[in-house]
């Protein structure tokens, strides 16, 4: 399979503290590739310097074998490279409709229209609709963001990347802090990803991580410490030792 | 279980629902140009009004909808007076229209370099930034007094008639329906763009840069081009000031001019557009009666609103206006439908 | 040449005096306080009136001047500062600018809009000569002073347990109630205190920085230019801003008069967006 996203010898450090420790991670098109690691590993670090919110220290970022690693934050969407939050960023006055169809808009290259109002393209309100369809967001549409339950919170973090199109989606611990009962609807959201969108989902949550992922990567200290299928990863004695301990016996 | 679709149509009446006309937007600027006719003996302080509005307008699209705090936008309102009075002084461009575009782009080119200055930086940094620039401005016109007139400010200005038709008068009534209509236009192009994608994304970079910057919108790029529309919309404010007054001074730099206009938009409330308008009619008409009363200690009135403003609570303050909201929704015939609609 | 260096650090020291309070609140309670020369001023008058009207001595006058601004400060602080730590900057702004309003007008209401002068007594005034370099007596006085304070502040930042609760609240206030210690009560006291240190500074600069009811407007942005410039981790910071600010400022208008302020507001732009933390303050990495 071709690589899509790929980094090399990505190298993170904060104050003498080492986030992110040689890293070089490939992400295949259309992988469901997660990453797991304990508390503190790293993880988001990588995402922050995949997205191009923060800068690495040396190392550099490819996508489609392209040196990506000076772009910033919003070329970076623009060519495919879409996250979402470990905690909700949101537009808290706006409502659901509006922040998909400010992402929609984006997207489409029309945000620096000024003189349409917003809605005024039938094609693109449709887009919008299917959007929040599909994330169950359709009885929130014209609530300010701030008031709505967490989960739909949640959601609205996943379909606002979607909106955005993205090759390779990011997804950092999308149901962190949901509760038992709406934390279904996100995985059933994360699991009906299209197909050719490539997903590298953080979590910690094993049951997650083992039925979503085909391909799994351990981050600890900051650095890669075992890569390979479910199987290979539930087995790996080292990964036992160091961080999964008896849950994944389990599994 | 899954909450029921929704039709494309409602979804398109929710969006655009902020542009919609409100009946009493329509009421609003049937009464200010109905003033011309039935005030004349006030269009001097309603000139002031429609400048000063048009100034908080501008301030409204940096502050309400980019979240940029600005101390030092009297700058591109002083620049833009300036301009105006140098090229009517010197004869360069006569008919006031023309001069008052051109006043306006050269704030806007003004605004456009400046902007990259408040990119970065905390609200404090800002604020000294936009402070600094204003105070630098007015040093230079002070210290180029062979062209500014120093502080003596710029005498002997003459401004021809509107269109070559209308003359400036001392009464203000040319003042007050060429300043009301230059004001009236420019909101229609500010009203239209806040309710655009443009104007969405801008609130989104108020509201959250980073995710804003995660939804592929150059943050950046944004505030320049809202930065310099704004320094636009208040360099043609002080041209109209110039223009209607045939003077201007360096006063119009002054950090009082900026920290005033704070408490117009405050008055008012950011982030709706009328608020500097609403701001500056109460603003202008506070400051004729109380400086009618003590002329000298007319900023510590200032300041008290100020003070009293935050301390009971900017939204509370500006909750004055919820009854009229509540009022104009009943009022409005297509809330009206939608609701009978659904009984249906 | 040397006389101007003398005579801009006198005017570097009393700006830090004056500012140093600015600093604190700042780092503290992430609080813009414009009004911080409101308490200045109040400091100033303070000892026009004692020495002026009342005929104190100056250098009584002095304490006395400390201790009403640090007076009023904490009076405000608690009745009226307190309920807008938690706002938005934009209400900060206002607030304080509304304060700065208010005491202007009301200074000039009642002392008048005219400047006004200390009376220094005349053993402090005039010059003398030192290996060439002419020193006014008066500044020598303020150096004197203010370094005697800057050495005490700094005395009592790194040795006293006052001082490490302060530097504990200003790293991390969170971390700091949960050791126990009660920041709103250190908060108030330094208020209080470094309103006490602007009024003093008012009070000896009256003499050179010049005496009106737009005081607080007229030196809000050098206060503010120490503050920023210097950064707020640490006292060194605005200390050595102090004395840049200061020289630069006094070297400016002796050399090239004709630009006035220009130069300093210029150089003010230039650094806050090179460096928005401040020039001294510790490099914080992205
Ligand atoms: N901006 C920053 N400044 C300083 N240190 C940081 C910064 N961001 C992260 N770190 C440090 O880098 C390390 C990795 O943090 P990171 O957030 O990437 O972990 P994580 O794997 O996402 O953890 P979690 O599972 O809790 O989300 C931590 O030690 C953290 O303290
Ligand atoms: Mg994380």
């Amino acid at each position: 399979m071709a690589v899509v996203l790929e980094t090399i010898s990505l190298v993170k450090q904060f104050n003498g503290v080492i986030a992110s420790d040689n890293v070089s991670l490939q992400i295949e098109k259309g992988a469901r590739q997660a990453l797991i690691g304990p508390n503190g590993a790293g993880k988001t670090t990588l995402i922050n310097l995949l997205t191009g919110v923060s800068r690495p220290t040396s190392g550099s970022i490819l996508l489609d074998g392209e040196d990506i690693t000076d772009l910033s934050t919003h070329k970076r969407v623009r060519l495919g490279i879409v996250r979402t939050f470990q905690i909700n960023q949101l537009f808290s006055d706006l409502t659901p409709l509006e922040t998909i169809g400010l992402a929609v808009s984006e997207r489409r290259g029309q945000g620096l229209d000024w003189w349409r109002i917003v809605g005024s393209r039938p094609d693109l309100v449709a887009e919008v609709v299917e959007i929040l369809e599909r994330f169950h967001l359709t009885d929130v549409i014209d609530k300010r963001t701030a008031v709505l339950p967490y989960g739909k919170q949640r959601l609205l973090e996943i379909a606002v990347a979607i909106a955005c199109r993205p090759r390779v989606l990011l997804l950092d611990e999308p149901a962190a802090g949901v509760p038992e009962e709406e934390r279904h609807e996100i995985l059933a959201a994360v699991a009906a990803l299209p197909s050719d969108v490539s997903v590298l989902l953080i979590e910690h949550d094993m049951d997650i991580v083992f039925s979503f992922a085909d391909r799994i990567s351990v981050l600890v200290n900051g650095a890669l410490f075992v890569e390979g299928t479910p199987e290979e990863v539930a087995h790996d004695a080292r990964v036992k030792a160091v961080y999964l301990g008896e849950e994944l016996v389990d599994a | 279980m899954t909450p029921p679709p929704i039709a494309v149509r409602t979804a398109t009446e929710w969006l655009s629902a902020r542009a919609r006309w409100h009946p009493l937007e329509i009421v609003f600027w049937f009464a200010a140009f109905a003033a011309i006719y039935l005030f004349p003996a006030r269009h001097l302080i309603l000139t002031e009004i429609a400048w000063l509005g048009l100034f908080a307008l501008s301030l409204d699209l940096i502050l309400g909808y980019a979240g940029i705090i600005s101390l030092g936008h009297a700058a591109f309102f002083g620049f833009g007076a300036y301009t105006a009075a140098l090229l009517a002084k010197h004869e360069i461009i006569e008919e006031p229209v023309l001069a008052l575009l051109i006043s306006g782009c050269a704030a806007m080119a003004l605004g456009f370099v400046t902007s990259f200055l408040v990119l970065r930086g905390s609200d404090l940094t800002r604020l000294m930034v936009t402070l600094g620039v204003a105070l630098v401005l007015r040093e230079l016109a002070n210290r180029y007094g062979w062209l500014t007139g120093g502080a003596d400010g710029l005498q002997g200005v003459s401004i021809k008639p509107v269109l070559g038709v209308f003359r400036f008068d001392m009464f203000g009534h040319t003042g007050y329906t060429y300043s009301l209509t230059v004001l009236f236009i420019l909101f229609l192009v500010a009203r239209r763009l806040v309710n655009s994608p443009f104007g969405l994304s801008l609130l989104s970079v108020k509201s959250n840069p980073l995710r804003s910057s995660a939804i592929g919108i150059s943050v950046d790029a944004r505030l320049v081009a809202i930065y310099t529309v704004a320094a636009g919309y208040a360099g043609i404010a002080g041209a109209l000031l110039a223009q209607t007054t045939a003077f201007a001074s360096l006063e119009v730099f002054s950090f009082d001019r900026s920290a005033d206009l704070l408490l117009v938009l405050i008055i008012g409330g950011a982030g709706y557009l009328y608020g500097g308008l609403i701001g500056a009619i109460i603003f202008k008409f506070m400051q004729d009666y109380l400086s009618a009363l003590t002329p000298q200690y007319w900023p510590f009135w200032i300041g008290l609103a100020l003070v009293v403003i935050v301390l009971v609570g900017r939204d509370r303050i500006t909750s004055w206006t919820t009854p009229i909201r509540l009022m104009a929704a009943r009022l409005n015939w297509r809330a009206l439908a939608r609701r009978s609609a659904e009984r249906l | 040449m040397l006389t101007i260096l003398f005579d801009g650090i006198a005017y570097g020291m009393l700006l830090f005096v004056l500012a140093c309070g600015l600093a604190v609140t700042l780092g503290l309670m992430n609080f813009i306080n414009l009004a911080h020369g409101s308490f200045a001023m109040a400091g100033g008058y303070v000892t026009v009136v004692l020495v002026n009207r009342l005929g104190v001595p100056f250098l009584l006058s002095l304490p006395i001047a400390f201790l009403a601004s640090a007076g009023i400060g904490f009076i405000f602080e608690r009745t009226l500062y307190v309920h807008v730590y938690r706002k938005s900057h934009l209400d900060q702004v206002l607030f304080t600018i509304g304060l700065v309003f208010m005491s202007v007008a009301a200074v000039d209401y009642v002392m008048g809009s005219g400047q006004v002068f200390v009376q220094v007594p005349s053993a402090w005034q005039g010059k003398f000569d030192a290996f060439g370099v002419g020193i006014g007596r008066y500044r020598l006085l303020i150096i004197v002073i203010c370094g005697l304070l800057t050495v005490a502040l700094q005395f009592i930042l790194a040795y006293t347990r006052f001082g490490s609760r302060l530097r504990a609240a200003v790293d991390d206030g969170r971390v700091a109630r949960g050791l126990g210690i009660n920041v709103n009560w250190i908060f108030a006291l330094t208020f209080a205190f470094g309103s006490g240190l602007a009024g003093l500074g008012g009070a000896l600069g009256a003499e050179i920085l010049g005496l009106d009811p737009s005081f607080p407007l007229k030196f809000m942005i050098y206060f503010l230019i120490v503050v920023t410039v210097g950064g707020t981790s640490s006292i060194t910071g605005p200390f050595l801003a102090s004395l840049l600010l200061g020289i630069g400022d006094v070297a400016g208008k002796y050399y090239v008069p004709t630009l006035g302020s220009f130069v300093i507001y210029t150089i003010m732009i230039v650094v806050l967006v090179w460096r928005p933390q401040g020039l001294f303050s510790r490099a914080t990495s992205r």
